[in-house]
């Protein structure tokens, strides 16, 4: 049996809703809010029946105007890097501070999309974040902080 | 009225407020351009910016970029046919084969001008109707108001979901779920914690807009290989041709302003339907007001053609924001993310902010009238410059668009715990788009999620637990009347007739 993508999101939505209302169930409330009209589980437990009310309804009644979507034609191979870079990027933005992560990320980014034209990847990459940094910093007093430019003497 | 009309246009035409309109509207006129890129994501990228400024200021900033992203979204179906934002997709029916007999500058001008006067009428009407609903909306009590954003969610997921009703509805639960984490608001009991103290104060509204809408909407780019200014690579945008209209064009632009423009504010101030309903409607409308003549035009670059959806679909947008001033309850995704701006801010609108914030509630109003003013002395003549912008390569558009997303989720809070989120959501979302699952209902959700329990709350403790709150009151009544009715409208439609 073959079960559109559309019908299999559905699903994982209503197990996603199942488990979201166990979750609601197991809130812990004051001992004298168990019982009044509305507590703070009342909503979440609700929100969790209609979520799997309209899953099912989806799983369940037939599909007049399926999606479909050419899997082939997808650029998984972009997508994935940009995606690893952003991860790479949080995880090096507190270290190395947010001119060099950002910086870099940006560089990385261009590359992966295919960009070749190294001026334009310079200028709009170490020069382009220094003056948004700039701009936070001096017109919007938006402190960044940064490790590296510390290291090197330039920000306070 | 009128003292309020002046505290408005006082704080309106202050220099830095002036400047923020200009800078909106410029910066919405190039992302509204750019075709994927609509105003939701325009004015997500500029909620981080405004937290700096006074609520006044801000507000003026997004309205800005509210009108400049709908302008450069027909600027875009001008010229190469890719409608930058749904609400355009009627001007390209006529813009784009009169852009191609080489008369796109007429065709932009016809856009400018019908923008302006559509958005100026409009915000006449804003101004009559804004107060007096205020004044009506007084007597609403919270069974209607929770009655109310059920049906504007229910609205906003029957209009945005393209024949998949059921998607929209899971994308609103998803939504309200995603708004449930935290702690409660009454109790402070944390919920859907799991004991991380990065979880505690909720999820940001700036990073689920961010995620959903500019990172989301970057990487279904990628995803789908499209190249948005590839069009934009094969037209010449220098050589737009005149931007004067002659006699005869004008003529025909006075007869149908008017009635575009009062058609446009209806649908506006209803829920959900906004401005991408009601520049078809307009078009159509106009299709039948026409002489037989004129109507053989329609399709082949029509003067009605153009002025009709662009003034219906600006008159929309005025009229969207009634609901968000007067009742505190967004109709449309992006007057979602204005509220939940709005909340950032501190302020709840709603009918007492007419009373308690004035300034706010006028200078609103204002500003968009200067926006408009805005928009016609300045973008228009710099059209060819900014239309430059379409050819900009994806190469470095996403990397920027990745790129102003993240710092703006970073400057909210300094932590990598909340980039980490963004992705995660930014990805499910991309997934979710790619077969039709539809984000502004989720966005409204999630800004409405807190309203809703709260006055859920407070119906469920006044009823001592019943919920026969829905049928106490006939406006209740009338309200769960019409929300049943759209629920099993649209469920018998999304499965049981076919999309002709």
């Amino acid at each position: 049996m073959k079960i559109s993508p559309s019908k299999l999101i559905s699903l994982l939505f209503f197990v996603f809703s199942g488990y979201y209302l166990y979750t609601a169930y197991q809130i812990q409330v004051f001992a004298f809010d168990e019982n009044a009209p509305f507590n703070a589980k009342t909503f979440p437990i609700y929100l969790g029946f209609v979520g799997l009310v309209f899953s099912s309804l989806y799983i369940i009644l037939p599909e007049a105007n399926p999606t479909n979507v050419d899997l082939k034609v997808l650029d998984y191979r972009k997508t994935i890097g940009l995606v690893i870079l952003m991860i790479l990027y949080g995880l090096t933005i507190l270290r190395a501070g947010y001119f060099l992560s950002t910086s870099i990320f940006l560089v990385a980014s261009y590359i992966i999309l295919g960009e070749r034209k190294w001026i334009w990847i310079f200028i709009l990459s170490f020069p382009f974040v220094a003056i948004f940094m700039y701009l936070l910093h001096g017109l919007l007093n938006i402190y960044l902080r940064d490790p590296f430019l510390k290291y090197i003497g330039i920000m306070g | 009225m009128i003292e309020g009309i002046l505290i408005g246009l006082e704080t309106a035409l202050s220099f830095k407020n002036l400047m923020m309109v200009m800078i909106g509207c410029f910066a919405g006129t190039i992302i509204g351009m750019l075709p994927g890129l609509g105003p939701m994501t325009a004015i997500a990228l500029m909620i981080p910016i405004t937290y700096g400024f006074d609520p006044s200021t801000g507000l003026i900033l997004m309205a800005g970029v509210y009108y400049g992203a709908v302008f450069g979204g027909s600027t875009s179906s001008i010229l190469i046919n890719a409608p930058g934002v749904p609400g355009t997709v009627a001007t390209s029916f006529d813009g784009y084969p009169m852009a191609q007999q080489g008369k796109a500058g007429k065709a932009l001008a016809i856009a400018a001008y019908s923008s302006f006067a559509g958005g100026t009428i409009s915000a006449i009407f804003l101004l009559i109707a804004a107060p007096s609903l205020s004044l009506v909306s007084l007597s609403f009590r919270s069974p209607d108001y929770f009655g109310l954003m059920i049906l504007g969610l229910t609205a906003v997921a029957a209009f945005s979901s393209k024949g998949n009703f059921l998607k929209a509805m899971m994308m609103v639960v998803l939504g309200l779920m995603l708004a449930s984490v935290g702690q409660d608001t009454l109790s402070d009991i944390p919920r859907f914690t799991f004991d991380n103290m990065n979880l505690s104060d909720g999820i940001s509204f700036v990073l689920v807009v961010m995620a959903t809408f500019a990172m989301s909407e970057a990487l279904t780019i990628i995803f789908k290989a499209n190249d948005p200014t590839k069009a934009a690579k094969q037209i010449s945008l220098s050589q737009l041709g005149s931007i004067k209209l002659d006699k005869d064009e004008t003529k025909k632009m006075v007869t149908t302003i008017p009635r575009s423009s009062l058609l446009g504010f209806i649908i506006g101030v209803l829920p959900g339907a906004g401005a991408t309903i009601a520049s078809f409607l307009a078009y159509g409308m106009e299709r039948n007001f026409v002489n037989d003549e004129e109507k053989q035009k329609f399709g082949k670059g029509s003067v009605n053609g153009i002025a009709a959806p662009e003034t219906a679909n600006n008159a929309a947008c005025s009229g969207s924001f009634v609901p968000l001033l007067t009742l505190g309850i967004p109709g449309s995704g992006t007057t979602a993310v204005m509220l939940g701006a709005l909340l950032g801010f501190g302020i709840q609108p709603g009918p007492r902010l007419y009373q308690t914030n004035p300034e706010i509630f006028w200078s609103v109003i204002m500003s968009m009238y200067i926006g408009m003013v805005v928009l016609l002395i300045l973008n228009l003549p710099l059209i060819p410059y900014i239309a430059r912008v379409l050819a900009t390569p994806r190469t470095f558009l996403i990397p920027l668009i990745l790129f102003f997303s993240l710092t703006g989720v970073y400057l909210m809070s300094f932590n990598n715990f909340d980039i980490y989120m963004m992705i995660g959501i930014a990805v499910v979302a991309t997934i979710l788009r790619l077969y039709d699952f539809p984000m502004p209902p989720l966005i409204l959700a999630f800004v409405l999620g807190g309203l809703m329990e709260e006055n859920l709350r407070r119906s469920l403790l006044i009823s001592d637990g019943s919920w026969s709150f829905m049928w106490d009151r006939p406006l209740t009544i009338v309200i769960m009347l019409t929300i049943i009715f759209i629920l099993g409208w649209q469920i018998y439609k999304s499965f049981f007739k076919k999309k002709l």
